[in-house]
């Protein structure tokens, strides 16, 4: 085929090996036959075994635990596993080709909205693809209205890409996805990162855009259940290979038979009292003045839209950063044995803190400071003031408790998304702190971190803890907040 | 939140095609680097900050913001030179002081100017600089201000783990140290990312790029770099006539 027709009837001279996305490409077929990864570095197989045919038009969602290989196979199809330092086992072809000889073919949208922008308008953004493909500007433009109106887009062209939310940088990233006009389109945890409402209005952005069938869909999440309605069929990624969920499959409720120590009451320990923050030189505040109690074996969830100051709340409660209106003051119960009796977390000195609020971020990976689990979870201990041989001590029990044992010697980058959330919950747990601050723990987790953690959680509250999270997570609050400050 | 210190919108000398405001710069570097006088130096500036309001840069906080760096530099060069060279008298020091200030002057007026993408636009069209390279460094330029609220974030993290400096200088310059390579080790990754997403998108995929949006040279353009011709050649020439002009070259 050398040349193909547009849908305005103007023809288009086929690129470089007719790679060239063109509105004439049929949505591609996939076919894996006893496929299998292994990394060069590890010597178990990341995926093996796996078996698959996804027919052309066909929307498959690839689910299945964190580490399972998930976003292995997706690179594989992606084409972009380095050669070099993998080994495969039989068969995966895009319509008949090794992936890579398919990439021009290929649209994806990845996990992180920060990392998938190019250009500094929205317009120009989607455009880039169009560029790359060698479109006449003539094209590019029509085109480029066309797919932002496509997912929903509510901006219009001129929109910098600077301002826009997490979702709508989503959506914005599918449309330069689309506007190539894929045969194949690849979702990686699209909305991993996202609150349930920018999350939502992806998944109906895609749901949308791929209506007519002209692409084949492969998305990837650990999340199955909000994909459902808009997928065919559901692929479970297992040790064994790949099983296929019946039609009308719901994956079980991860609170499903979850048994949790219950919470006791005890003393307050930390208070904020018309608490608000201003950044400086900001029109509005990023949190309006809040009260908040903080009981001993009390969990409190803090909930509410993006934008709300959850966040800014979580750091004042943690001592990290001074309110610019009200007070936040621990009680003579949480500050004793502080220097001078100070009152105030966030004058603290860093070995006090940590032993009486923990802190755990979102993104575990800005709170890793050594180069190997043992260590890092021996740090806290040896900064608070305990002797070396105690935080030793300390780091091997945890490592026990939490089955981390067997990762001791590896570097805490290195390991999955589930292993690190559990590790960065361990090293604020090492210091025994009486207050624990977490920004969403579970984040992006599947089903199996999700229930460890909340446990984990529970228990620190049987303990004695104040428990607070900040959270979209319904399932989170229902099963263990005592308490909802909704903001 | 702090505002960015890149364009600002819609302002007249963003009219002047990037490729001339180059050019223009060009010219200025060659004059100042081979002249040594106060008065080329002075005329230069002078010209320069007359330029200003065309580039938006009205606001007394905004420009400090932009320019305390280059003055405290040029501050710098200007006394160190007096205090450490023999010969040297206050004029010297201010002569050379001015010169920095004459150089790096275009690059603020460029920044305050120009969008980025047009930068890239215009030099890939005009100056056939490589796409794979202008493009490229376009990217990586978006995550900077990532770096920025991610350096506060990681800092926070650092106490939250019982680490932090206190009043001790040492510790402060290794605490500095270790969120600067957090920072890093971040930065390659969300780099990595970006680079399989421009890729998925066909960037650098070996067919010729076409550009969406072009970029144009008109006569303003032509004007503009005589204009910065002339005014170099009138610097020079009352250098000359007040008798203070000395060439590098020279000596």
């Amino acid at each position: 085929m050398l040349r193909r027709s547009s849908p305005d009837g103007r023809s288009l001279p086929a690129g470089a090996g007719g790679d060239r996305p063109s509105p004439g490409d049929a949505p591609a077929r996939v076919v894996a036959r006893g496929f299998g990864v292994r990394h060069a570095s590890r010597r178990a197989w990341a995926i093996r075994d796996v078996d698959l045919v996804v027919e052309p038009g066909e929307r498959v969602l690839l689910t299945g635990a964190s580490g399972a290989g998930k976003s292995t196979l997706l690179a594989a199809l992606a084409g972009i596993l380095d050669r070099e330092a993998t080994e495969f086992a039989g068969e995966l072809t895009v319509d008949g080709v090794a992936p890579a000889a398919a990439r021009a073919r290929l649209g994806m949208l990845a996990q992180d909205p920060d990392s998938q922008l190019v250009m500094t308008l929205a317009g120009d953004d989607v455009a880039f693809g169009l560029e790359n493909a060698g479109l006449p500007r003539a094209d590019i433009w029509p085109r480029v209205d066309e797919v932002l109106a496509a997912v929903g887009f509510p901006y219009g062209r001129d929109r910098p890409t600077q301002a826009l939310s997490g979702g709508e940088k989503q959506r914005l990233v599918l449309a330069g996805a689309l506007a190539r006009r894929p045969a194949l389109l690849l979702l990686d945890e699209p909305t991993a990162q996202l609150d349930p409402a920018g999350a939502a209005l992806v998944r109906a952005a895609v749901g949308r855009a791929t209506a007519d069938r002209r692409v084949t869909v492969v998305a990837v999440d650990h999340d199955a259940a909000p994909w459902l309605p808009l997928v065919d069929r559901v692929l479970e990624l297992r040790p064994g290979g790949l099983v296929e969920q019946p039609p009308g499959w719901r994956p079980p409720r991860r609170s499903e038979g979850l048994v949790l120590p219950p919470g006791g009451g005890g003393p307050l320990l930390l208070s904020a009292a018309a608490a608000g923050f201003t950044y400086p030189g900001a029109a509005a505040p990023a949190l309006a003045p809040t009260d908040v109690d903080l009981l001993a074996g009390r969990a409190l969830a803090v909930t509410g839209p993006n934008g709300r100051g959850k966040s800014t709340l979580a750091l004042l409660l943690a001592g990290l950063r001074a309110p610019t209106t009200g007070r936040v003051e621990a009680t003579d119960e949480l500050a004793a044995g502080v220097r001078r009796g100070d009152r105030g977390p966030v004058r603290w000195r860093a070995g006090e803190l940590v032993t009486r609020i923990g802190t755990v971020f979102q993104h575990p990976e800005q709170q890793f400071l050594t180069g190997q689990v043992r260590d890092e979870l021996a740090l806290g201990p040896l900064r608070s003031g305990s002797g070396a041989a105690a935080a030793r001590a300390t780091a091997e029990q945890l490592l026990d408790r939490l089955g981390l044992a067997d990762l001791a010697d590896a570097n805490p980058y290195t390991l999955s998304g589930g292993q690190q959330r559990r590790l960065s919950v361990a090293t604020v747990l090492a210091t025994s702190p009486r207050v624990l601050v977490l920004d969403e723990p579970t984040f992006g987790q599947d089903a199996a971190t999700w229930r460890e953690v909340v446990t984990l959680l529970a228990e620190q509250r049987a303990r004695g803890c104040a428990v607070v999270t900040v959270t979209h997570d319904a399932d989170l609050v229902a099963v263990l907040a005592d308490a909802e400050l909704a903001l | 939140m702090t505002a960015t210190l890149g364009p600002i919108p819609g302002v007249r000398l963003s009219r002047v095609n990037p490729v001339a405001q180059l050019t223009a710069m060009g010219v200025v570097t060659l004059v100042l680097l081979t002249s040594l006088d106060v008065v080329t130096p002075a005329v230069v500036v002078a010209a320069e900050l007359c330029l200003f309001p065309a580039a938006g840069l009205t606001d007394p906080r905004d420009l400090w913001r932009r320019t305390w760096p280059l003055l405290l530099g040029a501050g710098s060069v200007g006394v160190v030179n007096v205090l450490l060279s023999d010969d040297a008298g206050a004029l010297t020091g201010l002569g050379l002081a001015l010169r920095v200030v004459g150089l790096a002057l275009p690059g603020i007026l460029l920044v305050a100017s120009t969008d980025p993408v047009r930068l890239a636009d215009a030099l890939t069209i005009h100056w056939r600089v490589s796409t794979r390279f202008a493009y490229g460094a376009l990217a990586a330029l978006r995550l900077a201000p990532l770096l920025v609220t991610e350096f506060e974030t990681v800092r926070l993290a650092r106490r939250t783990r019982g680490v932090e400096a206190g009043r001790n200088p040492v510790a402060r310059v290794r605490l500095l140290a270790g969120v600067a390579f957090t920072l890093l080790v971040g930065a390659v990754r969300r780099g990595s990312r970006l680079a399989t997403a421009m890729d998925a998108r066909g960037f650098d995929s070996g067919i010729p790029r076409s550009n969406a949006r072009g970029s144009t040279l008109h006569r303003r353009d032509t004007a503009f770099v005589a204009g910065t011709v002339v005014v170099c050649a009138v610097a020079v020439t009352l250098s000359v006539l007040t008798g203070s002009w000395s060439p590098v070259f020279v000596g």
